[in-house]
């Protein structure tokens, strides 16, 4: 027993694996719905008038997000953190007690979070502030569950052996900073019992209920700066993270060049928290606040493209890689479809083409093709190839893989292209008008005109979602199919018919 | 000067600051090429693929409590 070599110790990374497919089935499915309930909206009431509550839009879309948020993508960075960490730094979890600890104590304090989380918005319990709807309670139960992942984060580095910290590892460290940072200041609040109303009324409202410490414009400012680097360090920075990590390991290839992924690494982090401001032009903040949001944005192109360059460029030479292995098409797709969406975004945030995006679908669109082509392929991608190391046993099967590559892809494309059509539509009908000033259309005119590409982003949606449950079935069967030696596994990922 | 006019010559200045930060330490990277340990930033690109728990670091911490 004492003279057991050391090894990787994958039993948290595998417990944040569960709840990645997990939740994602979770909240793709809800997404699923919602999609359908816009295009039908008789689905509503799906499960009758007297269960209406539960099943309408407004009651569902905070679970979509926040399952697809906190759920699916947290858990995919916890994941691959207790998988990349150990190995980047050359440091196994199994050889410091206090560090397997922390990580499974992280793991069953999420879980409880998520429990509270899913109970509290289907009873309709919400601070109604968008991507931070949970009660205070919930909230510090989040700073809790931040400051273990934080503890685990550290101390592994603290025992490392590798001197230098890999670019995954600042990547990941940028990610615990930034969001424990913003959702620190966006959930300032008071619990309603503790304030007194002008005419002296106390112990207003349920215990749990709270209401923001910012108002009006300060919140709105407060909100967006948080609600985009949120986009920022949860959709972004954490998702680099991992194609430096995975997508040279799994290639063979070391990166293109790593004074490129420094530099860009620091542009990313100067520009990006200056960006927030697009999401409010044309709405009542300063002027120069939108004009500095706007402008941040498309510099932001920048560091973007300069990792996703980056990326492309470690292919080089070896792109017969990407016809033959479903798993790198996954990271290149990713890639491509981040320097995709980091291009539409700053083109949405200059001032006039805003006019015509401002509240249309073309945002949801965007916000789409980043999560569900760079998002959602790059944490696939990552599972498929921890899934070989970590139970030591090839990828069930290859072909399934690639099946669901292509019809995601497909969903991606019906998702972002309607919505493309829809939004412009929308924006243009809501901004036509006679020679008097008269809107040519009423609101209901453009929900009829929009009816055929709702229905499109629903179907879209739903092969994405079926892709997610070929993949789920993959990872399961996987749990069970031929062992594999240690030396197979050297970089790409042994996979089954 | 008010506390606006302050805050904007402020918010210029340390933004003006913060890009020179920044491309003098593009500037550093590509002309100095080896970090302080002496090491070529590119070899830090094999952390990610020597990465079995008994291959040898890029430069370990180890060696460096020796010095």
């Amino acid at each position: 027993m004492e003279n057991r070599p050391l090894e990787y110790d994958y039993t948290v990374a595998k417990m944040f694996m569960l709840t990645t497919v997990l939740l994602g089935i979770v909240g793709m499915l809800i997404g699923v719905i919602l999609a359908f309930q816009l295009a039908f909206p008789e689905l509503n009431l799906v499960l009758g008038e007297g269960l209406a509550e539960y099943t309408n839009f407004s009651r569902l879309r905070p679970l979509h997000t926040d399952a697809v948020i906190f759920g699916f993508t947290l858990s995919g960075i916890f994941a691959t953190w207790y998988y990349v960490g150990q190995r980047v730094l050359k440091v196994s979890m199994a050889e410091s007690g206090l560090l397997m600890f922390l990580g499974k104590l992280h793991f069953w304090l999420y879980l409880a979070v998520v429990v509270a989380v899913v109970v509290s918005l289907f009873t309709g319990v919400t601070t109604s502030k968008e991507y931070a709807e949970f009660e205070w309670p919930i909230d510090i139960a989040v700073v809790v569950v931040w400051v273990v992942f934080g503890l685990s984060i550290f101390g592994l580095i603290g025992i490392r052996r590798e001197k230098s910290l890999y670019i995954s590892v600042w990547y990941y460290i940028a990610t615990f900073l930034g969001i424990a940072m913003l959702y620190l200041f966006n959930n300032m609040e008071i619990p309603t019992m503790l304030a007194a109303s002008p005419a002296g009324e106390t112990g207003i409202g349920a215990w749990y209920h709270s209401v923001s410490m910012y108002a009006g414009t300060n919140d709105a400012l407060v909100q967006w700066w948080y609600g985009h680097n949120a986009v920022a360090f949860g959709f972004t920075v954490p998702i680099v993270a991992m194609i430096y990590y995975f997508l040279p390991k799994e290639s063979g290839q070391a990166i293109y060049s790593y004074k490129l992924s420094l530099l860009s690494f620091w542009g990313l982090m100067f520009v990006y928290l200056w960006a927030g401001g697009h999401h409010l032009i044309y709405s009542t903040v300063p002027d120069w606040m939108q004009t500095m949001g706007s402008i941040f944005s498309v510099i932001l192109i920048l560091p973007s493209w300069g990792s996703a360059i980056n990326m492309l460029l470690t292919m080089k030479g070896e792109w017969q890689q990407v016809a033959s292995s479903p798993l790198i098409k996954f990271m290149v797709l990713g890639s491509t479809f981040y320097m995709f969406s980091t291009l539409e975004g700053p083109i949405q945030a200059i001032k006039s083409v805003n006019a015509i995006a401002h509240f249309t679908d073309w945002i949801v669109g965007h916000v789409h093709d980043g999560v569900l082509g760079w998002v959602g392929f790059m944490i696939m991608a990552a599972l498929y190839h921890m899934a070989p190391r970590v139970f030591k046993r090839e990828i069930y099967s290859k072909s399934l893989m690639a099946t669901q590559f292509w019809i995601q892809t497909l969903g991606v494309v019906l998702y972002f292209s309607s919505m493309w059509i829809s939004g412009i539509t929308q924006g243009m009908m809501w901004r036509a008008h006679d020679e008097f000033g008269n809107l040519a259309y009423s609101f209901i005119d453009t929900v009829t005109v929009l009816h055929p590409y709702y229905t499109i982003r629903g179907v879209g949606g739903l092969l994405y979602l079926v892709g997610f449950l070929m993949f789920a079935y993959n990872i399961y069967k996987t749990m069970s199919a031929r062992p594999v030696e240690e030396s197979e596994l050297q970089s790409a990922s042994p996979m089954g018919a | 000067m008010s506390i606006a006019e302050i805050q904007a010559y402020g918010y210029f200045f340390l933004t003006l600051f913060m890009v020179l930060v920044l491309y003098g330490y593009i500037y550093h990277l590509y002309t100095k090429k080896k970090d302080a340990d002496g090491i070529d930033y590119e070899k830090y690109g094999n952390i990610a693929l020597d990465d079995d728990i008994g291959d040898a670091p890029v430069l370990p911490v180890s060696k460096d409590k020796e010095k």
